[in-house]
């Protein structure tokens, strides 16, 4: 018979200090392009490399919408004037007002009660796998969700906050709107990830959503494709208020 | 066996012409049916031993062309350059009606329904058309949003869902009870749908509803550059990214006869091992999980986390993407780097054999996976399963093997095989496999090539051909056509939980309600893959 408590005590604690210091273990994060001034006489091709728009030429900069970043790489490999990388995974940010539903509490943290108790329904709305896996690391012991008091639950009855995945593929609209209907107040919708943000590469198109802020009203975005464990679990701490968002250094055409 | 000694045997009552057809480095062998004879041609070329992968859809201008694609099982010893044969069934536009071949190749009936539901063609003979990709209470009769007319880009008016659908119930019994789950789980898990018909504890019947997370990549492929499709071969199935992005890149190489160059070949292979090692250690940890034996469940998930890491740090990118390209790889890597990573895989096996070693010794958890979810040989074989799965049912099929790619043929490795076909056999290959792939991981970079990563070259057009990979889950097939700009105009994907979600029903009926959560981890397919 195996011994099992003794063969994981002796592992050891291996969790993250992320949020009380910053978490430095190469490969923890895949980092984002980072916005820049257009260097005299660069015409900025750069941007023209980007599959998915998420480049475009501002006021002699560069500017980077994080929301539709795909990772492909192509605005740092096989160019001569790359884009420079941003390291970290503290990018999640209030999602635009734009033509969501009026709401006063739009965006805003849960109140003081839930900060240390968050308990968080996962919905897939066609992702492609690797966000749904990153949600799962959070429950591994490097980042063990739970010693921060977010908890994963079964039932929208008893969710605070809805995470949502997935570019909204149209079959999944009704179950989606269903999941969230379903919530009491109060509660709020954090989209993960460049398709559940923009379509990613997917979207928008007759199976697609553009993002699922135009299924149901999201107040925080995490970018990434996909966003690492480190990203989602900020994205979480920003909704709880225990976190600042992303900084608006890197602003959004 | 030899094309040309097998079309020179085909009854001539079959067929109406055969061609051999260059594809890059291979040759295809082109059977057109004659009319009326698609079913007995099909059953002709399955009993000389191909193997069938699938059939695909294309829309001409004047007719419709049904490929029905197999492949050579190859056996010990045999000679000669074995070529694919593709059976060609094509009829004017205004026909739509097709012989359903499904008692000849029982692996087509999904094709079949899928075809009916995105092209609107019918099969005549198959029992089951209708409500499979395009789900009846959520869209409208008649779309075909495969056919060229069809306007991806055009928004649909939604329509408010049925509320009187109900599916199908067959289980007419006292004390029958029907349970469904999903789309949406409890925990965390991809969107799918089952029905579970029980009687009491037992699973009569279990009915799969897939497609909830259909993105119609097939559909918005068309039209595209090659670059930009090789983004959704890659993102489709995010956690075999860079084993379907291979297969995409190889179908358009095969197209613009590109040749990879040697290092890029190896680094191919080398990552694509590395994947599967990382894939397998996520099913593993599954499986652990839906055990509830949480302690190797967390030693799994931190064994997984230290993969995504390594590949992370390595490439940029934990899931591997944006290192695969039309004609080799994005970036090289520096050896001192690639050994490294070989040192911290060697690693995490190491603790992944402990793990395996002490979840073997442990008898409530060995009990949950032992004769259950059995699937058998003869049905692996009847249904074309592929990947470990087929293999733990004693399906010895590995496309590393049977149809190599890339410098496959220079390693050693193993093809693990079990028999009994139930949970823990498939859990005793993905222990296996991921052994294998350290060996080739190392074996790699013994023997990497200098020289460069890339050809830059693009694919051209027009022309057509099929790439395919041994995925972690199975073989996966992408078949590309390419117009006269060089444009995507067909993009078709066979993935491999494509064809063994079809078979998943067989394991999960006929056992309790409690063992469905454990022979769906057993299985560990992929929804996304499926769904495309």
């Amino acid at each position: 018979m195996a011994n099992w408590v003794y063969s994981g005590l002796r592992i050891g604690v291996k969790s993250t200090h992320y949020p009380r210091a910053a978490e430095e273990t190469p490969g923890v994060s895949p980092g984002l392009p980072m916005g820049r001034p257009l260097r005299s006489g660069e015409l900025g091709e750069v941007v023209d490399r980007c599959p998915t728009g998420a480049l475009k030429r501002g006021e002699q900069r560069i500017v980077v919408d994080h929301r539709r970043c795909v990772h492909c790489f192509q605005c740092v490999r096989g160019t001569p004037d790359p884009l420079r990388w941003q390291e970290g995974y503290e990018w999640a940010r209030r999602a635009t007002p734009g033509e969501a539903p009026a709401s006063a509490a739009l965006g805003e943290p849960l109140a003081a009660p839930f900060s240390r108790s968050l308990h968080v329904r996962v919905v897939d709305a066609g992702d492609c796998g690797a966000c749904l896996r990153e949600v799962k690391q959070l429950s591994n012991p490097y980042y063990n969700l739970h010693r921060l008091g977010f908890f994963i639950t079964p039932t929208p009855r008893q969710a605070d906050v809805l995470l949502v995945v997935g570019p909204g593929s149209d079959q999944m609209r009704s179950a989606l709107e269903k999941a969230y209907a379903a919530m009491p107040a109060p509660r709020r919708v954090l989209a993960v990830g460049a398709c559940a943000l923009s379509g990613g590469v997917f979207g928008p198109s007759f199976m697609c959503s553009d993002g699922v802020g135009s299924i149901v009203p999201v107040d925080v975005e995490v970018p990434g494709h996909p966003p690492p464990p480190l990203a989602i679990l900020h994205g979480l701490l920003v909704l709880a208020g225990r976190a600042k968002e992303m900084s608006t250094g890197e602003t959004r055409p | 066996m030899e094309a040309r000694t097998a079309t020179a045997r085909v009854p001539q009552e079959y067929f109406e012409h055969i061609d051999v057809l260059q594809e890059g480095q291979r040759s295809r062998c082109e059977i057109r049916s004659r009319a009326g004879q698609l079913p007995e041609l099909c059953r002709w070329v399955r009993k000389r031993g191909f193997v069938f992968v699938g059939l695909i859809v294309e829309q001409e201008p004047e007719q419709w062309l049904l490929r029905y694609v197999f492949y050579p099982s190859r056996r010990e010893g045999d000679e000669g350059e074995a070529s694919w044969v593709h059976v060609i069934s094509s009829q004017p536009l205004p026909q739509t009606t097709f012989p359903s071949t499904l008692e000849v190749i029982p692996g087509i009936d999904w094709h079949e329904r899928e075809a009916e539901d995105l092209f609107e063609l019918k099969f005549e003979g198959h029992p089951k058309l209708g409500d499979f990709v395009l789900h009846d209470d959520a869209w409208q009769e008649g779309l075909a949003p495969m056919r060229k007319e069809f306007d991806a880009h055009r928004p649909i008016g939604h329509r408010t869902a049925d509320p009187n659908w109900r599916p199908q119930r067959i289980v007419h019994a006292a004390g029958a009870f029907a349970m469904p789950i999903g789309p949406i789980y409890s925990g965390v898990a991809e969107s799918a749908h089952f029905i579970l018909e029980t009687v009491g504890e037992d699973v009569i019947r279990a009915l799969p509803r897939f497609f909830y997370k259909h993105r119609a990549v097939e559909k918005i492929a068309e039209g595209r550059w090659p670059e930009e499709v090789m983004l959704l071969a890659e993102r489709f199935n995010g956690i075999s990214a860079f084993a379907h992005g291979l297969a995409c890149a190889q179908a358009l190489e095969a197209i613009g006869n590109i040749d990879v160059p040697p290092r890029a070949e190896a680094l191919r292979a080398w990552l694509a091992e590395l994947e599967r090692l990382r894939h397998h250690v996520g099913l593993i940890h599954d499986i652990c999980e839906s055990t509830a034996l949480t302690v190797a469940a967390s030693q799994a998930a931190m064994l997984e986390e230290e993969l995504l890491r390594l590949c992370g740090s390595l490439t940029g990118h934990r899931y591997l993407f944006g290192l695969i390209a039309c004609g080799g790889l994005t970036r090289d890597f520096k050896e001192a780097e690639l050994k490294s990573a070989v040192e911290r895989a060697r690693e995490v096996l190491e603790r992944l054999s402990r793990l395996e070693s002490n979840l073997i010794r442990t008898g409530s958890f060995l009990d949950r996976l032992e004769e259950v979810g059995i699937v058998t040989e003869k049905e692996a074989r009847a249904y074309g399963l592929v990947g470990p799965i087929a293999r733990a049912s004693g399906l010895a099929r590995d496309l590393r093997r049977v149809q190599p790619y890339l410098n496959y043929a220079q390693y050693a490795f193993d093809v693990p095989t079990e028999s009994e076909g139930d949970g823990y056999a498939r859990l005793r290959v993905l222990f296996a496999e991921a052994r294998a792939a350290t060996g080739i991981i190392g074996q790699a970079l013994d023997r990497l090539p200098q020289g460069p990563v890339r050809t830059e070259r693009v694919p051209g057009g027009p022309g057509a051909a099929l790439g395919w990979a041994e995925a972690p889950l199975g073989a996966a097939f992408h078949w590309v056509r390419l117009d006269d700009e060089g444009r995507v105009s067909r993009y078709r994907i066979i993935p491999p939980s494509f064809v063994n979600w079809h078979a998943f029903y067989l394991a999960a009926e006929a056992f309790a309600f409690q063992d469905f959560p454990i022979i769906l981890a057993s299985f560990g397919l992929s929804v996304s893959e499926n769904d495309r």
